[in-house]
């Protein structure tokens, strides 16, 4: 029954597309109603599922699941020429990606109630890119995942040149053709694996009792990590996003920043870490000096923009850094503080965009100069800013603190010289976090006012609902991190446990 | 009678519809030169029958056969021809080049 | 010993309720139900600890540490997690009892203070957020949970600086207070990394005892140097330090308390001076005998603390704003604390008496200084401004807070009976007993600037003639909210010191030390006969300087036409211009303009570099899809040609 459930959960979105074609586009209210509907229909049927993953820890799994202690495990022969499989499966770190998508998924229909444009293409649009992302996260077959993984770049481009707004076609095609340089990485990586790996299947499962041929490994991998890592914006690919999420509507952005830039960060650790760890040991210190980019100069970069998304932007690109950090400590604290920042970034980010686009509907603007003191006549949504700007730079209480600690400490167990001095240098900039958070939000919400700013009305029901609910699992993971890193722990152990496992070769030998 | 005077008669045809082909710019003349390439290869298909094969039956039906492909393929040609210049006034094809780029 | 816990929770759980409640439901709808609320949980808070202070010391139990309770936070191995708890010792217990004092007593004061703002209601969620991130802090059981309050209490002390937001100066203030502190908390995250990875433990219990000599032969890589984990601890402990040294403001990084006083004055008179301050120097307080291990580090304690203390002593001799003559009072008393601490390290061997006058001079220090402010307060409220020039002739007016500043400054000052002496003269005794000469000169000399600036703002302000037209119109009267807290003060100002003398005496020592301890102390009798004559002197150069029948008040408070050291020193040393210059022009102007450049024009750059590229590789590709049938033909013939004839083709 579970199991059922579980594959709903791709197939809901996709069914309610399907079910609002026939509505013409004028009954918006409708459609906007089925969609919101399905939107938290499949949310509680994610938290459902989670509780389930979390009740049934420690019974028994399914054999053909065991060696990734996957429960909800689905396997149906799919595409046989490929021998290609239609596997999902479900643990600890993917049913959290799965709750964090449901839950900005549903933000995202709520907060783009009164987007200008085709609404019904466009909350179908948002369904499509759920599924897709729903399915990267489930999938445990790399043909399915690479099939998803493709899906969400194209609704991507047709939201942000559809319903976008300022350089939007720019943005759009920049992130796609980004997008799309990485897949074409990892696809060309995925079919080396296949073909060298003796083996003539593409499940993980499967896949995970191989050992690849280290000289095989030794090129794949960096190619493979990078393709992943381009839309996690690891530098040097991070070009993409601060444009793209500048010019993308409110819930695409937080589409973007909250879940899709996740993905990249999963697949690095859930497929090129886990099915190349030799290689891993050998590379990941060096992927750690592009980090001092990322981490030291992102908040930088934040500092000197005026734009509230390009703010935003080089924020989450100086956070997706941090998860880098996790994943190339190689310890399991740090692969722990890599996924936890990865949810946690999740809804952070979330709730940044959402509040940034709600003020953007009000003040028109996004560039901070002239906005100030919106705060005594929105202080619903100055609190909400505000919350997200604390989160963000890491307190205590919030999730982002947690996922923080965790990588520091992590990545300091990592005995490479160059890990510790990246490391260090994160510890130490959390000041600059500090600096441009509290710049934004006291130049935004503090201060002067401007007289044009008289006539702003707070938050409705809707938004604040949205906002609530996000602050909501931020401090939910920052108060009890307990429960949500055991379940962490247990899906990272095989990965890990793979990782110890494995002999870094001696470079050149 | 030799094959190779055949085969060199056809080279000769061939050459002369090749040439036609790329200097005309008329595209009924384009069209022609064709003809006469498809020729060529004909004369070919004939004179290895007769010269070569044990079966000259098998090389004369094929070339009757591109005959008739042939037939079919001018009228059509000649069809989108006739409505091209009632179109554009003109055949020439160098002005012919809306499919560029 | 102790047999009642679930009281010890109520300490933490009413002011979070106070926060909760109101924050989200009382306060926007009553503001009097709000701080009704917030005095009821608090004062349950204050009795709670009260009652826990008593049964501990009675219990017998006393001094041991013990931890009450503890809940899992976060596991990182399975020996290695960090928890929230409580650790009851002398010291923490001390803590609780004054921070729910203080936090009551401001609770009822602000009352008064607050009464008619916009937004009296989310002023106390956010004093009530406040205590209970300080008492967390205070209860801190390890490293993690005190890092994790360490930022609350920074971040309450954010929004409260900041709490009139629509006043430019407060908001950034606010901003530069948040950023200092956080700017030390870093190098603190950083010490806390390193610490916990060499000693795989968060504990203070763990790490208080600590031996150097265990790490002496494993090395570790720091990145940017090799060293033996030994060197790494004590680096570590200087780290942690560091964010000591931030939240308690030490020079150079002290700029932000003065500013601080922006915010309204019952938040002053709790962070800023009472508790959230010398968080820091409870932190070394906490840990020790882990710094007691190094004598450099212990130097740096020492220096840190002492040069802030006479820094910051002079600069309050001339100021005109009587809460930032108390801001840096409150430094110069800090720095007191912090170089009594660092003071009881000599040689390979230590002294403990430092480590009780340091806790012993929190204690009093709490009450007089946040009587101080309460008063300083209602002046404000009074006189409606800050500055020296409008008071002047409050005495009559307002003579119960006369009475209760009079004996406030007095304890700050160190005239017997009062609290401040028996704490003070613990210090410099410290300073003497280990050997610290030109320390314990400065610190006599303090002892005098003290007396001398605190007596020139109070004749100033209580004095003479009046200066202001609400003064002189005699709209000037006693707040019952806001005397009754500053009467309730008075009490413990005055009776703190001797009252708690015996107690500190016994009870007060830093815990089981891994370095060796000098037992046979120097005596000196005739210090604490010098510190009160130095005092008296300071007492009589003020009266003649600005009450005295001859003083020229003008004078005194002419800030223009002045010498140039005067000016110097008025202007804090242009410290302040300093940071902004620094930040201004190296860190937003500097480095995050270099690294908008990276990002802009290289990587942009090479960007568009690469796009043009595939550009003109396209409109090479396209150019030959001419549309020109016989180009394709002749390409065509010509390829098959070279295909024929020169056989093999790459493709």
């Amino acid at each position: 029954m579970d199991t059922l459930l579980f594959n709903l959960i791709w197939l809901i979105p996709l069914l309610t597309v399907l079910v609002c074609v026939p509505i013409p586009g004028t009954k918006a209210k409708l459609i906007k109603g089925i969609h919101a509907f399905s939107g938290t229909f499949v949310l509680a049927l994610v938290g459902y599922l989670t509780y389930r993953v979390y009740a049934l820890s420690g019974t028994p799994i399914d054999d053909k699941a065991a060696p990734l202690f996957l429960r909800f495990f689905t396997d149906i022969p799919w595409i046989n020429s490929l021998n290609a499989h239609y596997i999902v499966g479900a643990d600890g770190l993917n049913m959290f990606l799965l709750l964090l998508t449901a839950v900005i998924v549903w933000g995202g229909i709520l907060v783009s109630w009164e987007i200008k444009g085709n609404q019904k293409v466009f909350f179908a649009l948002i369904q499509m890119l759920a599924t897709s992302v729903y399915g990267v996260f489930m999938s445990m077959d790399l043909v399915l995942f690479f099939v998803f993984y493709e899906m969400e770049a194209l609704c991507m481009y047709l939201m942000i040149a559809g319903y976008g707004s300022g350089r939007k076609d720019y943005g759009g095609k920049k992130l796609t053709l980004t997008l799309a340089f990485g897949s074409s990485m990892i696809l060309a990586t995925l079919f080396g694996l296949y073909f060298e790996s003796g083996s003539t299947s593409w499940s993980l499962v499967e896949l995970s009792k191989i050992t690849l041929p280290t000289s095989f490994q030794m090129w794949a991998f960096p190619l493979m990590f990078m393709g992943f890592a381009v839309s996690s914006s690891l530098f040097p690919f991070h070009f993409w996003s601060p444009d793209g999420h500048a010019s993308a509507p409110t819930a695409v952005s937080m589409l973007a920043a909250g879940v899709m830039m996740k993905m990249g960060a999963y697949g690095c650790l859930r497929v090129a870490m886990f099915l190349m760890p030799e290689a891993a040991k050998v590379w990941l210190p060096y992927v750690v000096a592009l980090l001092i980019f990322n981490v030291v100069l992102g908040p930088f970069i934040a500092l000197r923009h005026k734009d509230l998304k390009y703010i935003t932007a080089y924020s989450s690109i100086s956070h997706l850094g941090l998860i880098f950090l996790g994943l190339a400590a190689i310890t399991p604290v740090g692969l722990r503080g890599a996924s936890l920042q990865m949810i946690s970034h999740g809804f952070l980010t979330g709730l940044f965009f959402a509040t940034i686009g709600m003020i953007y509907e009000r003040t028109h603007t996004r560039d901070i100069t002239e906005m100030g003191g919106i705060m005594r006549k929105v202080p619903f949504l100055g609190v909400g800013f505000a919350i997200a700007g604390f989160a963000g730079l890491g307190l205590p209480g919030f999730s982002g603190f947690v996922a923080e600690s965790n990588i520091f400490i992590g990545a300091f167990a990592q005995d490479s010289t160059l890990t510790r001095v990246v490391t260090i240098l994160a510890i130490l900039s959390i000041t600059t976090t500090a600096v441009y958070i509290l710049q934004t939000a006291n130049r935004m919400l503090h201060g002067n006012m401007p007289a044009k700013y008289e006539t702003l009305t707070d938050a409705n029901l809707r938004e604040k609902i949205v906002v609530v609910v996000l602050v909501l699992c931020l401090l939910l993971i920052g108060i009890f991190p307990g429960w949500i890193a055991d379940m962490l722990d247990q899906s990272i152990a095989p990965i890990f446990a793979k990782l110890a496992a494995a002999q870094a070769p001696v470079i050149g030998g | 009678m030799t094959l190779m005077n055949c085969l060199i008669l056809s080279f000769i045809l061939f050459g002369i519809g090749l040439w036609g082909l790329m200097r005309r710019r008329h595209l009924v003349g384009m069209l022609i030169s064709t003809e006469i390439m498809l020729n060529a290869a004909n004369m070919n298909f004939i004179s290895f029958a007769y010269f070569s094969a044990k079966d000259a039956t098998a090389g004369s039906v094929f070339s009757i056969f591109v005959i008739a492909v042939t037939a079919c393929e001018m009228a059509v040609a000649l069809a989108i021809i006739v409505s091209m210049y009632r179109r554009r006034k003109s055949l020439d094809v160098e002005q012919l080049r809306d499919l560029h780029d | 010993m102790i047999n009642d816990v679930s009281i010890s929770y109520l300490i933490f759980l009413m002011p979070l309720l106070t926060f909760v409640v109101n924050g989200l439901f009382l306060g926007k709808r009553s503001a009097k139900g709000a701080a009704a609320f917030a005095i009821v949980c608090n004062g349950i808070a204050m009795v709670s600890a009260l009652l826990l202070a008593v049964s501990y010391f009675t219990s017998g139990y006393a001094p041991q540490k013990a931890i009450l309770f503890e809940l899992p936070f976060l596991k990182f191995a399975e020996t290695f997690a960090a928890n929230i708890g409580l650790l009851v010792d002398p010291l923490s217990i001390m803590m609780l009892v004054v921070v729910t004092f203080i936090a009551f007593l401001v609770n009822i004061y602000s009352v008064g203070y607050m009464r008619g703002d916009r937004a009296e209601g989310r002023f106390f969620a956010l004093l009530s957020l406040f205590s209970f991130s300080m008492l967390g802090l205070v209860a801190a059981t390890n490293l993690f949970q005190m890092f994790i309050f360490w930022e609350l209490v920074g971040v309450s002390s954010y929004l409260l600086i900041g709490f009139w937001y629509h006043k430019p100066s407060a908001v950034s203030a606010s901003k530069q207070a948040f950023i200092l502190t956080r700017f030390a908390d870093s190098f603190f995250l950083l010490g806390i990394v390193i610490v916990s990875f060499v000693v795989q433990s968060f504990d203070f219990e763990k790490i208080n005892a600590l031996t150097l000599s265990a790490f002496q032969s494993q090395t570790i890589d720091l990145g940017f140097m090799v060293m033996t984990k030994a060197e790494a601890l004590v680096l570590g402990g200087v780290l942690i330090f560091t964010g000591g040294w931030g939240k308690s403001a030490m020079f150079p990084m002290h700029i932000w308390l003065p500013n601080a006083m922006e915010g309204p004055t019952p938040v002053s008179s709790i962070i800023h001076s009472a508790t959230m301050v010398v968080a820091g120097v409870y932190l070394v307080a906490r840990l020790f005998p882990f710094f007691a291990l190094s004598g450099s580090t212990m130097n740096l304690i020492m220096v840190v603390g002492a040069f802030t203390m006479v820094f910051a002593a002079v600069i309050a001799c001339t100021q005109k704003d009587i809460k930032r003559i108390l801001a840096y009072s409150t430094l110069s008393q800090l720095g007191y604390m912090m170089f009594s601490l660092g003071a009881c390290r000599m040689g390979d061997v230590v002294v403990t008496t430092g480590w009780t006058a340091s806790t012993y001079h929190i204690f009093t220090h709490a009450f007089f200084k946040c009587s101080l402010f309460l008063i300083a307060g209602s002046l404000i409220h009074q006189v409606h401004t800050n500055d020296l020039d409008a008071m002047g002739g409050l005495r009559k007016k307002m003579p119960l807070t006369y009475v209760c500043a009079l004996i406030s400054i007095l304890a700050i000052s160190g005239i017997p009976p009062f609290s401040g002496f028996f704490s003070k003269d613990e210090i410099i005794l410290t300073a003497f007993q280990g050997h610290h000469y030109v320390v314990f000169g400065l610190a006599l000399l303090t002892s005098g600037l003290t007396t001398f600036y605190m007596f020139r703002l109070f004749f100033l302000a209580f004095h003479g003639a009046p200066r202001s037209e609400s003064v002189k119109a005699g709209h000037v009267h006693e707040d019952f909210f806001m005397t009754l807290p500053i009467a309730i003060l008075a009490v413990p100002a005055l009776a703190s010191g001797f009252a708690a003398k015996g107690l500190f005496e016994e009870f007060f020592v830093p815990g089981k030390l891994n370095v060796p301890q000098l037992v046979q102390l120097a005596e000196a009798h005739w210090i604490p006969y010098v510190a009160v004559a130095i005092a008296v002197v300071a007492l009589l150069i003020a009266w003649v300087l600005y009450a005295s029948p001859k003083a020229k008040v003008e004078r005194a408070l002419d800030d223009i036409n002045r010498g140039s050291v005067y000016k110097v020193i008025y202007h804090k040393f242009y410290f302040d211009e300093m940071y902004y210059a620094v930040v201004r022009q190296f860190v937003i102007g500097g480095i995050a303009r270099a690294a908008r450049f990276i990002q802009d024009y290289i990587i942009e750059g090479i960007l568009a570099f690469v796009v043009w590229f595939v550009h003109t590789l396209g409109s090479l590709v396209r150019r030959a899809q001419s549309g020109n049938l016989t180009f394709y033909l002749g390409t065509l013939v010509v390829g098959v040609l070279l295909w024929r004839f020169f056989g093999q083709l790459p493709f």
